[in-house]
């Protein structure tokens, strides 16, 4: 048995067996190992040392030490782009997050209709960024749109042309495709709450919004942790919906860290300063998934496996 | 590695709507404010849904006149059938090429990996791969695409399906590692020990064992890197060039540029791009949340 041992398992298995295995096992790992070596690994270290150097694109590369450094670091539009990416962050964590909540805890329920909704509610997910920013542009339009079709003023807005209405515009359409998707992370975390825990509480006389506070809400923490650190970290890479939708504009309202090193690199051809952003950008998304470790006390990942 | 998965994984009924299982938020009484969200918010899923496919349906010159809520009067197909006489059956096949041609391979090279992982993973050498590939987690694709853009252009494959197949197989590896391997740790110790002493080999232990055994895993993780795949758009952006090599997101992307002004054609553009997914929903549509909560680790 001890040959068959898991990894977490202390001690190590008999020296005879390991050696008789570990002629085929570890070959098994290597052609995933070259590819993501190759296509993961590699570049993440190569922007490191393309941050270091200047070039177009297209022509040769020349190292150029700091340069790209001192450029991108005295850039005002770093500032900007990492204060627009943090906005963009906070506000879809603060919608998304209680609306997740709520509608989460009611898929858990018993209700009978919840079928029918749920089969809707879940297309936003399936569907590409580029399609979703593409239908909202035309629906968003303010002469064509659906607000002017049927006259009603409210609707009928510049909505991607004014720099703070394009901003809300883009944590909506975000929560528009994403929060079916957290939804179902919380409706997974609401049905793992012990029933007994809910009768001791009715036993005792409290009410539906006691329960909710005293019980589904701290049991849900760590669900709140893995949901929060997925909308914190994936709000980092937001780039296909805002390319579209607003190309960063109007002016650089919507210009996050992404877009900023896409249109460095890719537009502006400076990918030396398109490298020291992603750097940033790592640097930032690193940071910020070690914190929400922190902040939960523990690994909700590795943890759940040993409780499952 | 989730609350969501491990769910998915010990009832495979589970799924929105057949669940059968004493209500976990609280009593008997309605909860209102959760059912008034939920409906409001569904609302708000489906009016621009319902939008989207009635007016790809008009003809253009109706359109600008008429309620935009109100179905056709006389729908037309003329929208579907200019999208799809502009090249949308290549677009359509440049996606389907790149995308079975990297989830196959994807997820072939993750299984041997974490059978390889959980099996031999107190050696030294596997142990590291495994806490690499955890760390690849953790890595944004936009934050290397500069870097991967050279390699491509130094390989020679800047502008063909393969320079997106292979970023595509290498960027789907680390999460279909982790949940492969979580699945194939569950199964029972004492079968792999009888094939021991049946005298398989690790590799006939992994395809008549490990493989069937946790053959719902294997779809699920499929489904969610085709649908990554599918849908992606920032590699095709900055791999690709010509035309013909586009995919349908970069391929509605320049359609959308091309025609903005006819908005029906635009709409009906992003229905036939999404058409394939939405009839895979309609399908399996249990296989298809469960493998996309089983990814939601990202």
């Amino acid at each position: 048995m001890t040959a068959f041992a898991p990894p977490a398992r202390p001690g190590p298995p008999p020296a005879a067996t390991r050696e008789a295995r570990g002629g085929v096992l570890p070959w098994l790992a290597v052609p995933a190992l070259v590819i993501f070596v190759g296509f993961g690994v590699i570049p993440l270290l190569g922007v490191l040392f393309l941050s270091f150097t200047s070039w177009d694109g297209l022509g040769e590369i020349h190292l150029s030490g700091l340069t790209s450094w001192r450029a991108v670091l005295a850039d005002p539009g770093l500032p900007h782009a990492l204060w627009v990416t943090f906005l963009v962050m906070a506000a879809s964590w603060a919608f998304q997050t209680p609306a997740s909540i709520l509608i989460g805890v009611f898929l858990a329920g018993r209700q009978r209709y919840r079928a029918v909704l749920a089969v809707l509610f879940f297309i936003p997910l399936l569907l590409s960024q580029a399609a979703i920013a593409i239908a909202y542009k035309a629906l968003l339009d303010p002469n064509f749109g659906l607000g002017a079709g049927l006259h009603i003023d409210l609707l009928s807005q510049d909505w991607l042309g004014r720099p703070v209405l394009a901003f809300s515009t883009v944590i909506f359409v975000v929560s528009w495709q994403f929060i079916p998707f957290h939804s179902l992370i919380y409706q997974g975390g609401v049905r793992q709450i012990p029933r007994s825990m809910y009768e001791a509480a009715e036993i005792d006389g409290a009410g539906r919004v006691r329960k909710f506070f005293s019980i589904t809400l701290p049991q849900l923490k760590y669900t709140i942790i893995t949901s929060s650190t997925l909308m914190v970290v994936g709000s980092l890479t937001f780039f296909d919906l805002i390319f579209v939708l607003t190309a960063g504009g109007p002016g650089d309202a919507t210009r996050v860290l992404a877009l900023d090193m896409y249109k460095r690199g890719f537009q502006a051809n400076l990918m030396g300063p398109a490298s020291a952003i992603a750097v940033i950008l790592v640097l930032v998304g690193l940071a910020l998934a070690l914190l929400l470790r922190r902040l939960g006390g523990r690994n909700p990942g590795a943890s759940q496996l040993e409780g499952a | 590695m989730s609350v969501t998965q491990t769910t998915t994984r010990r009832e495979p009924t589970a799924e929105p709507g057949t669940h059968r299982r004493p209500q976990g938020a609280g009593g008997e009484r309605p909860n209102w404010l959760g059912g008034a969200v939920s409906w409001l918010w569904l609302a708000v899923v489906i009016v621009p849904i319902y939008w989207i496919v009635i007016t790809s349906f008009k003809a253009q010159s109706t359109y600008y006149a008429s309620n935009p809520l109100a179905p056709p009067g006389e729908p037309t197909l003329a929208n579907y059938k200019m999208v799809i006489e502009s090249d949308f059956p290549l677009y359509f096949l440049n996606s389907l090429i790149v995308t079975i041609g990297a989830v196959v391979p994807a997820v072939a090279v993750a299984f041997m990996a974490a059978y390889a992982i959980v099996r031999g993973g107190a050696g030294r050498f596997l142990r590291g791969v495994n806490s690499l590939f955890l760390m690849g987690l953790a890595i944004p694709l936009q934050a290397t695409i500069i870097p991967v853009y050279l390699i491509i252009i130094r390989l020679h494959l800047y502008d063909s399906l393969m320079g997106l197949i292979l970023p595509s197989i290498a960027f789907a590896i680390p999460l279909s590692v982790l949940v492969l391997s979580n699945f194939i740790r569950d199964v029972p110790k004492e079968l792999f020990e009888s094939m021991r002493l049946d005298g398989a080999g690790e590799v006939k232990t992994l395809w008549r064992l490990a493989f069937p055994l946790t053959r719902p895993a294997v779809v699920t993780v499929t489904i969610y890197n085709a649908l990554t795949i599918w849908n992606g758009f920032l590699l095709p952006l900055i791999l690709t060039q010509s035309p013909d090599k586009r995919t349908l997101p970069l391929a509605l992307w320049t359609f959308q540029g091309q025609f903005s002004v006819n908005v029906p054609a635009v709409l009906a553009s992003v229905v036939l791009t999404s058409l394939p997914i939405l009839i895979l929903y309609v399908v399996g549509r249990r296989q298809l949340l469960s493998g996309l909560t089983a990814g939601f680790s990202k």
